[in-house]
């Protein structure tokens, strides 16, 4: 039997936000990490945990037109079957169809996998390559933070101990492109050895505000900016292919560990960049 | 609504309301006990069993509000008010008689050692109550999420094929014993809406 503290479950947000104000309580969502680290006894279990699952408002997707909103409570079964994600962010649900397989995508959240900021998380690239916004809520208020400043180290974030993740956001933008590979093991319950997102705005051809994230590369899903500036203004041809493919192989320096190894990461982040930039290209 | 749940001692916890297998049961526990451990230690019912713990393997797949569920990573503090069926609820209630699916299994040799089965048939009951197909490929994703460690995979897609087929050619699935709750498998939980 797993470690077993105590739970509130709140059945509104203001009270959560109430509780957490009231210090060391771990929020707990869909359970798909959390129970896994109580279990595994892998590190100091929390004092107290904060029942999230009652809170159904968090549970939604929408769009005014504008932005794309993604409840904190979403899970990835329901990302898969959004008629919003399908239209405005396919390669979310791409994302959503590699994680675990139906148990867990029936469990767990879109914010679970932001804030639990595993390195490995797979719908992280996703969001970082849109410009995802995340909403932190409090007593105090809410406040947004850039993904790109969210992700502070292995497994930090700047989340705050009294504050909770509601809401994700990303622009709608029609002539934006986003583009997801994972690689692991096999198809279904894998842990990504690389994970990789490309993003761009078709500008007549041109590419602009051209994205590559990657996840289980870095101690945090990263962005390779020298070779987003490859691509930046350029056109997906076979030179420009093989110029930000070879620069995304200097530009990463991951690490050898159960899952993988650095050179095995390096080259096929790689590999997958060129095919992904070939697709894109029609050649 | 809001309850400071106890944990930890034996006992002390909230009182949590479930539906299982179609009968109404109440158990007083630690909100943050897995519902693995309800149901066998403090429910008996050892049908579901526990393989890896982390959700890797889904021998402890368990169907809640209709969708497949590791129940190693579920604690019992989120099924309060949810429907929960295990292989338990599979056989008709009455007769004993077993479900289309699980003889389906005995006629084509889906089980061998036999740990991963119960797993095996909850994810592949939830696949037939959502009306999938006898398509390979679309059976093999449904249970992606369970693993057998005697490789048996063949003959347990062969026998989901079947019980799709014998589901589809209309014979016994109304004499299965059913789903008690499939007229309410969305509720319990609030709707969830995707406004477009």
């Amino acid at each position: 039997m797993n470690t077993e503290p105590p739970v509130v479950s709140p059945a509104t947000l203001s009270e959560a936000y109430s509780i957490m104000a009231s210090g060391g309580y771990r929020p707990l969502a869909g359970g798909t990490d959390l129970m896994v680290q109580l279990e595994a006894d892998i590190a100091e279990p929390p004092t107290a945990v904060l029942d999230l699952w009652r809170l159904d408002k968090l549970r939604r997707v929408s769009t005014d037109g504008y932005d794309v909103s993604i409840g904190a409570l979403t899970t990835f079964a329901e990302v898969r079957r959004s008629p919003v994600i399908s239209a405005r962010l396919p390669a979310l649900a791409e994302a959503a169809a590699t994680i675990g397989a139906a148990q867990i995508q029936n469990r767990a959240t879109i914010g679970g996998n932001v804030c639990n900021a595993s390195p490995a998380g797979d719908s992280l690239p996703v969001l970082l390559a849109v410009d995802a916004t995340f909403d932190l809520g409090s007593v105090e208020g809410v406040r947004t933070v850039p993904a790109r400043e969210f992700w502070t180290g292995y497994r930090q974030t700047v989340l705050r101990p009294d504050e909770l993740l509601v809401q994700i956001r990303f622009p709608v933008d029609r002539s934006r492109r986003t583009r997801y590979r994972k690689v692991g093991t096999r198809a279904a319950q894998a842990i990504s050895k690389v994970v990789l997102a490309l993003s761009y705005r078709d500008d007549a051809g041109t590419w602009r505000d051209v994205r590559v994230a990657l996840g289980s590369v870095a101690a945090t899903t990263v962005r390779a900016r020298q070779t987003e500036a490859i691509l930046e203004g350029e056109r997906p041809v076979a030179s420009i292919a093989a110029a930000a493919a070879a620069a995304l192989a200097v530009e990463l320096s991951p690490i050898d560990d159960v899952r993988s190894t650095a050179e095995y990461r390096r080259s096929v982040s790689a590999r997958v960049l060129h095919r992904l930039l070939r697709e894109e290209g029609g050649w | 609504m809001t309850a400071v749940r106890e944990g930890r001692t034996a006992g002390s916890g909230a009182t949590y309301r479930f539906t299982l297998n179609g009968e109404p049961r109440e158990v007083s526990v630690p909100g943050m006990r897995r519902l693995l451990d309800v149901l066998r230690e403090d429910l008996g019912l050892t049908g579901t069993k526990e393989g890896c713990g982390e959700g890797e393997c889904g021998a402890c797949s368990v169907i809640l509000d209709g969708m497949v569920v590791d129940s190693c990573l579920v604690p019992i503090c989120q099924v309060d008010g949810s429907d929960v069926r295990t292989v338990e609820g599979l056989s008709d209630a009455e007769t004993a008689a077993l479900n289309p699916l699980q003889t389906a299994f005995l006629e084509h040799g889906g089980a061998q050692c036999g740990i991963c089965t119960p797993g095996m048939l909850m994810a592949a009951q939830v696949y037939l109550d959502d009306g999938g197909d006898a398509d390979e490929d679309h059976v093999r994703e449904a249970i992606a999420g369970n693993l057998c460690r005697c490789t048996g995979y063949t003959k347990i897609i062969d026998a989901i094929e079947a019980a799709v087929l014998a589901r589809d050619a209309g014979s016994s699935s109304q004499s299965s014993g059913g789903r008690p709750s499939s007229d309410e498998s969305s509720g319990g939980k609030a709707a969830r809406d995707d406004t477009p």
